[in-house]
């Protein structure tokens, strides 16, 4: 038992729907209680996907337990398969499925269903997210894709890419974009963006790009062994991994086309005069291992900054972490407990993280800027803006997001001062930023006055003497969000100064907000 | 209440109701934890679950509240899975470790999951062995919040339910307030039953736990959501009375309330108008200033809060939009009743849910507006419809007069927002 409030990682079916969902075709039937249902949202909300993610819940109850819930997913399995027409399915278990041992997989094998059923071992109580999209894009892989007959034109696929990824969208692009200058055709990229009948036709490429270790190492080493696919080890993040990638895809197709690197800025955006002030600036690095890794690198040799602390949070790749931790002489942090990151983060009292959005939150509490170089994603992580991280276009986009932070601080902040707003406590936002020791959000009043005093002072100064405030219409305004408070007291006022009221009480405070309210 | 239409003759209390059970598109209880950690300030919200619950915490609170929260989640691992022993154990050392950490801690809630459940981890066990270590300091409490037990709401219920036995024992004539309502429509309410002579007056829950009502035969309570069932039928079991009413959303609803309080402590009629009169026009007002926007247009509710009959009545009655679909994961009958009757016959009343059914009905009928789940809202809105996400009726003040035109608001802001873009679908 292990006391967590904020996780890097989900469950690992979670990681199972970021595979199916990013794929077309393909369903998938979770045994899950109706709660789980909540991991629909992720994709349409923070990733803002116009359709459901293709997944039935069995969605069963207490009273099911011990008596149907495994006929209650053979049903819903049927109905699925009936209902979405896929041209294949993955079947797996939840946590709480997998306690009540139903089998899925077994029975969906059993079911004599006219397409693929492939069964999903997703150990809840030992593994997380990044295991179960690695491993689900796996088991499609070996399920579907046989050796066969090479593409005539030199191809390559790319693997790693899953709905909800960080930057996955346009990485995508950027590298293929990339690939087709250097006269290489994509056979496929997946899972986001392929069918089952294209991991089929993975065989056709002559060698893989693997884009995301995270989610899809597993799925490229079998390639490798079973349809004699090399895959791609550096990842084209930063100017000079994608050098490094671009030589090994040279070797790797024998040729020696090499892509418009015209459009590269960011090395001279960093030589200018005007990036002086980058110099030495002391970062600490934290995320998934493949962006860390990759960060390191650009931080210290593009950037000129200082590395003075790093760690990922995917204890699969501790081995890679402490190699790097070796290379830049640090005792790199292998955790998932975001405490244990803000300690380390504290003490190493870096001017700058790059981080996940976790870090985010904890550089507001210790008032240090951080630029978001990883998953966890949040909402911001998609912008409607191409926004890679890979390939060239990717390192100048580098070059603007890790500054950002640096002379846009201030502004970060307020923004996030209004994110944070709460309905039962606004008082939350301005405990947020600013000072350097936390505030338990329990001390409300005390902060809250605060806010009154400090860092708004303007909404609390006199205005000039012709209307009075009443103490409990006073106080009524301070149940006011913060940052509207502004607005209804100058509105109050304004309307109380229309009508001649020269006291204000709630009457006239909820008079002037029904007066505005239309 | 001259704008209103008559109340309808039969209403829906007795109308058919289409019961489904098929795949739930539905938060469970665990998400009760986001506004009522909010609510009670000394109180810390310990789920005993998996890495799942943690998640759907996260998710749901969209890391909105990142400064230390006053929830958590006891993650069971592979270890705690061979032998039951040991979780008892473990959870004393998180418990202790917990409260060690925080000290203004003085409720701590042992939440129940639907892996803890499934396992038969005894957490009422848990819960006395903890507050007999703890007291008088702390008092241990529990409750599931499962999927497998709970539906979203049903989390809060369950959590005051529980809370029920253990409040002290009166004589004394008291009313209580039961839901747990932002801070500032309490102190809304508060203030209108002070002003009409009506005390004492207690809220369950409160915002601190020494705070918390006694309860005993000579109680009244009226409850101020339609999801409070359990707590109900607890309250009822240690002697008080329930005050059956609609429940008080719009101008109507909340004079409703109001009034079946009002009577209950004969309130005469001419304080009762002083007292509302004025609130009440500017109810009217503001709502009448979004209805604008929401008159003749239809309107379908997927289930998700409970709070969909009554707000189908508010919809329907005081913002004349015509209700083709109602649902509900559950109906408390001798709850939402008083709502029921309010509500003219027509639309589909359903409980439960098959979603996918449910979305082919709603598709074919076209709603102006759709009230779901996240999870839909997307994608209904990128097949053309207009929706609004039905978790924002929980996480905002929409109770009583003050609110009345932001509940309608909320309604109505999808729908202006649609024009205001050039989006209206092309029929
Ligand atoms: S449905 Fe059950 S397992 Fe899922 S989050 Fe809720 S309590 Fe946890």
């Amino acid at each position: 038992m292990k006391l967590s409030v904020w996780t890097y990682e989900g469950p690992p079916h979670v990681g199972a729907m970021r595979v199916a969902t990013g794929m077309t075709g393909l369903h998938f039937v979770l045994h899950a209680p109706q709660g789980d249902t909540y991991a629909d949202l992720l994709f349409t909300m923070i990733e803002r996907r116009d359709h459901r993610p293709p997944v039935t819940y069995t969605t069963f109850q207490a009273r099911d337990l011990g008596s149907d819930t495994a006929n209650l997913f053979r049903t819903a399995c049927l109905d699925a398969v009936e209902r979405f027409d896929p041209q294949a399915i993955i079947v797996g278990s939840s946590c709480t499925a997998e306690l009540i041992q139903d089998d899925p997989g077994g029975m969906s094998e059993t079911m004599g269903l006219a397409i693929p059923a492939i069964p999903l071992e997703l150990p809840s109580y030992q593994r997380k997210e990044n295991f179960g999209a690695d491993e689900t894009f796996l088991q499609i892989v070996r399920a579907l894709a046989e050796p066969m007959e090479r593409s005539e034109a030199i191809s390559c696929n790319i693997l790693g890419p899953t709905a909800l990824g960080f930057r996955h969208r346009d990485d995508v692009a950027e590298i293929t974009g990339l690939l087709r200058e250097m006269g290489i055709a994509v056979n496929v990229a997946a899972p986001m963006g392929s069918s089952p009948a294209d991991i089929r036709r993975l065989g056709a490429a002559h060698f893989n790009v693997l884009l995301y270790p995270e989610t899809a190492e597993s799925a490229a080493r079998w390639c490798e062994k079973t349809l004699g696919q090399p895959y791609t080890k550096p990842i084209p993040i930063g100017a000079g991994a994608t050098r490094d990638f671009i030589g090994e895809v040279q070797a790797l197709a024998g040729t020696d086309a090499a892509p418009d690197a015209t459009r590269l800025r960011q090395p001279w955006w960093a030589a200018s005069v005007d990036s002086t002030y980058l110099t030495g600036k002391r970062v600490f690095l934290f995320g998934d291992a493949t962006h860390v890794k990759a960060a390191a690198r650009v931080a210290r040799d593009e950037m000129g900054f200082e590395v003075v602390g790093l760690g990922c949070y995917n204890r699969e790749f501790a081995r890679d972490i402490r190699a790097l931790g070796k290379e830049f002489g640090l005792t790199p942090l292998i955790s998932d407990d975001y405490l244990e990151v803000e300690t380390a983060i504290a003490e190493a009292a870096p001017e700058m993280i790059l981080g996940t959005q976790m870090e985010r939150h904890i550089g507001k509490r210790l008032g240090i800027p951080c630029a978001v170089i990883s998953a966890p994603v949040h909402v911001q992580d998609f912008p409607a803006r191409y926004s890679p991280q890979m390939g060239f276009e990717g390192a100048n986009v580098l070059f603007d997001t890790w500054v950002h932070p640096l002379v846009m601080g201030l502004e970060e902040h307020l923004l996030a001062m209004f994110r944070e707003d709460f309905e039962f406590n606004d008082a939350a936002g301005p405990s947020h930023h600013g000072g350097h020791s936390p505030r338990p959000q329990d001390e409300a009043p005390a902060v809250e006055a605060a806010a009154e005093e400090g860092s708004m002072p303007s909404e609390a100064a006199p205005t000039g003497g012709e209307v009075i405030w009443l103490d409990d219409a006073e106080r009524e305004l301070r149940k006011i969000p913060f940052f509207v408070r502004g607005k209804a007291r100058r509105n109050t006022e304004a309307f109380a100064a229309s009508r001649g009221i020269g006291r204000i009480s709630i009457d006239t405070l909820y008079e002037a907000k029904a007066h505005y309210a239309r | 209440m001259s704008d209103l239409p008559a109340p309808p003759a039969v209403g829906c209390r007795t109308a058919p109701v289409l019961r489904e059970r098929g795949q739930r598109e539905v938060f469970c209880g665990l998400t009760g934890i986001i506004w009522l950690h909010r609510k009670m300030q000394d109180a810390f919200f310990l789920v005993v679950g998996s890495r799942t619950c943690a998640h759907l915490l996260q998710s749901a609170a969209g890391v909105m509240i990142f400064a230390e929260p006053r929830f958590g989640t006891a993650i069971l691992e592979e270890t705690d899975l061979a032998g039951m022993a040991d979780a008892q154990d473990e959870l004393d050392r998180e418990v202790a470790r917990l409260l060690e950490r925080r000290p203004d801690i003085r409720q701590l809630f042992l939440v129940g999951s639907c892996p803890s459940e499934v396992i038969k981890i005894d957490l009422s066990k848990a819960a006395e062995r903890l507050s007999a270590a703890h007291a008088p300091h702390v008092r241990v409490l529990n409750y599931s919040g499962s999927g497998i037990e709970t539906t979203f709401t049903e989390g809060e219920d369950a959590c005051l339910a529980a809370m029920v036995p253990a409040l002290e024992a009166t004589e004394a004539r008291e009313l209580v307030i039961v839901g747990a309502l932002p801070d500032v429509v309490e102190d809304q309410a508060l203030s209108l039953l002070a002003a009409m002579g009506i005390g004492p007056v207690r809220c369950l829950p409160a915002r601190r736990a020494a705070e918390d009502p006694a309860v005993g035969p000579n109680t009244v309570y009226a409850l101020t959501q339609p999801f409070l069932g359990a707590t109900h039928e607890a309250l009822s079991r240690r002697g008080a009375r329930h005050i059956p009413a609609p429940m008080p959303f719009g101008e109507e609803g909340t004079t409703r309330w109001l009034r079946a309080v009002a009577d209950e402590f004969d309130v005469p009629d001419d304080v009762f108008e002083r007292v509302t009169a004025a609130p009440r026009d500017r109810a009217r007002r503001a709502v009448a200033a979004q209805a604008e926007t929401l008159r003749g247009r239809s309107l379908f509710l997927f289930p998700d809060s409970q709070l969909e009959p009554p707000l189908a009545r508010f919809l329907t009655r005081e913002c004349g939009m015509t209700a083709i679909e109602v649902g509900s994961p559950f109906l408390h009958r001798d709850v939402i009743g008083p709502d029921l009757d309010l509500l003219a016959e027509g639309p589909v009343i359903s409980e439960g849910q098959d979603v996918d059914l449910q979305l082919e009905r709603c598709r074919a009928a076209r709603p102006d507006l759709t009230v779901c789940g996240l999870g839909l809202a997307n994608p209904l809105e990128a097949e053309g419809m207009t929706t609004k996400w039905a978790i924002e009726l929980v996480f905002t003040p929409v109770h009583f007069y003050e609110q009345a035109g932001d509940l309608a608001g909320l309604f109505a802001r999808p729908m202006r927002r649609k024009q205001a873009l050039g989006l209206e679908a092309a029929e």
